[in-house]
């Protein structure tokens, strides 16, 4: 029943009955008034305003307060970023105070002479394109593995987690028989960079979702022996800082193998890497995993499914799915972690622009500034286009949920 | 015991306990010849580089020096004295680094919540740059770029001629306790004892009679008041050592070094990023219908904050906070980059690098972590199960 229905009826059955309404219609209007506009100063970029941003004494000592900070901060930043900022020459002397001239802001000739440093290192320069192409299948990998919508999900898996990294070793360290092809050996130590930097993510991530999965599924085990390894690796590994795990690889790692295997240092600190990465991604699978409701192992045994046919076909699928967001969040952690190789003397990105700043050709006091906003830049951009897209999963499994 | 006889015989392959006790036994075995193997060479590697094992270096002389101490040390000081020496620098920057990043946070997280447009804005743009970006980046920035391009000594910037700053550091003046100075804390004591007692005696009696009395205004008399008025009494038992500068140096007086303020500033700034995120979800996961129907009971939107929001809130915030805390601690072993003299910089440093007992140092430094780590965790266990029982 309509709401002008209800009010006719109202009318209707008045004290009067019908002559009484015949009476009143005289005088009552049986519309209704057309509804005012509101009020001018409480709608548009006025309303919008004085809701926001003046509501209360409260809210216009906050707006205040707000709009100094920015103009303190941001301002200053603008002009030493941009408005003052070198942008060519080829030494320190382009960004260094003169006598009689503005300070200089920001040294951005610094960073583009420097660039193809930070990116690859001491990588040979003819074989750059060696660390392009694997920045390339990475980027492939990551769209197909990624994408709600890239086909063939099961062949993205396997290029991504298997074909992707094998052909990435012999392409990046070549060897002796591939040098018909251009790729020569380079020994570890040459790598740095970025180029560094995504490798180590790039197997923290392959190897931490395998090992974690594989401990998760170990810590809810029924075995005890199986449960109480896990839990003693993922607990332990968790306890301590990555500098000390990374400590623990580089120098530890060496008495534990026989002395012919001297694994090299980058081998190292992925090992301690993956040791790390894989203890925390345990825990985001055991989160999926608890997250199930029971009926689901049930449901499974009940077809007759054995454990590893549960776990692949029933369980693993829809726990992997929830975990999503925080297995990215994990990876972000882990790229934001891998700066500490720089600690264990691992040449990552965060120390080439370490060695650039300090090299005297460039050392100028508003090289470190510029040099580190450009490691910012680089990180954030990564890491915050994984933080969107775990966000944007987060929304999309919550609209299936729904439902 | 009809129904036992009734299944079928299973063949011991398809029996998951025969199957579970042999994978278990396997996996033991495996992991016990792995750990024989990397025991037996590091026997072998350590007498080839002739390393002494054991824990005989721990009383040996360091022969370094720390710049930052709370405790006496010297360069002739032993091994064991600079772990002590670290660890506690290590235990300073987490305890002050977890108390401002908390206040930070719970400010950020708020400003998260605000409804003002601006404040919104900066808190989010501060939270998403910080929390994308390494602290190591971060403490590196602090370090180099800000700190070290402090002025040098001689143009140190001078406040009141007794607060230095340079690229040394901060130097301050350093308070030096008269002999009265005991009476000055008893009475702290004292009133902080009366102020617990005072709100106790004021619950019971709003409880009985419903009355209200001034708990703030009486508790801050008795904690701030009475200490203050036996200082004056006592005849302000407290004098300053300042600092003096000379041409090269500065001394007396106390100087705060630039790695322990790069190193609590990066922590503080990038742990409070993370608490504002947990304080937001912990605000956002009280039912909107707990505050409306506090407004309904006539209360304010203060005494609403206080008494409705923030109870329910903290049993949502206080587990992932503690992770917050405890991430804080362990990433204070990032002190070793800007070279703050903490436990893993002195003992994973210098003292590794000294005796070469790779082993040794390095399990010691885990073993401490590992103990913050877990005593959190069963105090936070303890702590979950008390609070859950109110929840019902």
């Amino acid at each position: 029943m309509s709401m002008a229905d209800n009010t006719d009826a109202a009318l209707g059955e008045g004290p009067g009955g019908t002559s009484n309404r015949a009476l009143s219609s005289a005088y009552v209007r049986d519309e209704p008034v057309e509804a005012l506009p509101p009020p001018a100063n409480m709608t548009g970029i006025i309303g919008w305003v004085r809701e926001h941003l003046f509501s209360s004494p409260l809210n216009i000592a906050l707006t205040l307060i707000g709009v100094l900070l920015a103009l303190w901060v941001i301002p200053p930043m603008i002009k030493f970023l941009f408005i003052d900022a070198v942008w060519s020459g080829n030494n320190r002397e382009f960004c260094v105070n003169k006598e009689g001239q503005p300070p200089v802001g920001a040294c951005w000739a610094f960073v583009v002479d420097r660039f193809a440093y930070t990116i690859y290192g001491s990588y040979p320069v003819d074989g750059r394109w060696r660390a392009n192409l694997f920045f390339v299948l990475g980027a492939i990998a990551i769209w197909w593995v990624l994408h709600p919508r890239a086909p063939n999900k099961g062949w993205g898996m396997l290029y991504a987690f298997v074909i992707v990294p094998i052909v990435s070793f012999f392409l990046l360290r070549g060897a002796s028989w591939l040098e018909w092809a251009g790729m020569p050996y380079v020994e570890t130590a040459r790598w740095g960079g970025l180029l560094v930097t995504l490798v180590v993510a790039a197997v923290g991530i392959v190897v931490s979702l395998p090992i974690g999965i594989l401990l998760a599924l170990g810590r809810r085990s029924k075995m005890p022996v199986v449960k109480f390894f896990s839990v003693m690796f993922i607990e332990f590994v968790r306890g301590v800082p990555l500098i000390t795990v990374l400590f623990m690889a580089n120098t530890m790692l060496p008495l534990f193998l026989p002395e012919s295997w001297s694994p090299d240092k980058l081998l190292r600190a992925l090992v301690g890497i993956a040791m790390f990465a894989s203890a925390y991604m345990a825990e985001v699978v055991r989160s999926g995993l608890q997250a199930l409701p029971k009926g689901q192992y049930e449901g499974a045994m009940a077809m007759g499914l054995n454990y590893p046919q549960m776990m692949r076909l029933i369980i693993l699928p829809q726990a992997l799915k929830v975990a999503i967001p925080n297995i990215v969040n994990t990876y972000i952690g882990l790229l934001k972690d891998t700066s500490l190789l720089l600690i264990v003397g691992i040449f990552d990105f965060l120390k080439a622009i370490e060695t650039a700043r300090i090299d005297p050709i460039w050392a100028a006091p508003t090289t470190s500034p510029t040099g580190y906003a450009y490691a910012a830049v680089v990180y954030f951009m990564m890491c915050y286009g994984m933080a969107r897209y775990a966000r944007n999963m987060e929304r999309r499994l919550a609209v299936a949920d729904k439902r | 015991m009809a129904a036992s006889d009734q299944q079928p015989k299973i063949a011991p392959w398809n029996d998951p306990k025969v199957r579970s006790v042999v994978f278990q036994s396997v996996l033991t075995a495996v992991i016990a010849f792995l750990f024989y193997e990397a025991v037996t060479n590091a026997i072998e590697n350590l007498q080839k580089a002739k390393i002494a094992s054991g824990f005989g270096f721990w009383n040996n002389t360091a022969g370094f020096d720390i710049g930052q101490r709370l405790i006496e040390y010297s360069a002739a000081s032993s091994y064991g004295r600079a772990f002590w020496v670290g660890l506690l620098n290590t235990l300073l920057v987490a305890a002050l680094g977890i108390v401002m990043a908390t206040i930070w946070g719970f400010i950020l997280g708020i400003g998260r919540l605000s409804k003002n447009k601006i404040i919104n804005l900066l808190s989010t743009i501060y939270v998403e740059v910080i929390r994308n970006t390494p602290l190591l980046l971060q403490l590196l920035f602090w370090y180099n770029a800000v700190l070290k391009a402090l002025p040098e000594v001689r143009d140190s910037v001078v406040f009141r001629d007794s607060f230095f700053l340079n690229n040394r550091g901060l130097f301050t003046p350093e308070p030096l306790f008269g002999a009265a100075w005991p009476m000055v804390n008893w009475a702290l004591l004292i009133g902080t004892g009366g102020a617990i007692a005072y709100r106790h005696w004021a619950k019971k009696k709003q409880e009985a009679t419903g009355a209200q009395s001034p708990v703030m205004l009486v508790s801050l008399a008795l904690i701030v008041g009475l200490p203050l008025l036996v200082y004056f009494l006592a005849g302000q038992p407290i004098s300053f050592n300042y600092p003096k500068a000379s041409r090269f140096n500065i001394g007396g007086g106390w100087q705060i070094f630039p790695e322990f303020v790069a190193l609590l500033l990066g922590l503080v700034i990038y742990t409070a990023a993370f608490i504002a995120e947990v304080v937001r979800a912990g605000i956002q996961a009280v039912y909107r219908g707990q505050t409306e129907a506090s407004y309904a009971l006539g209360l304010s939107p203060g005494r609403t904050l206080q008494l409705v929001v923030i109870p329910q809130a903290m049993r949502v915030i206080i587990p992932p906070l503690t992770s917050q805390y405890l991430n804080l601690t362990k990433n204070s072993s990032l002190a070793v980059a800007v070279g703050y003299p903490d436990l893993v910089q002195v003992f994973t440093g210098t003292v590794l690098n000294q005796t070469g007992q790779a082993v040794e140092v390095v399990a010691i430094t885990m073993l401490v972590y590992l103990t913050i780590s877990l005593s959190t965790s069963l105090f936070m266990n303890w702590y979950n199960a008390r609070k859950a029982l109110v929840e019902r």
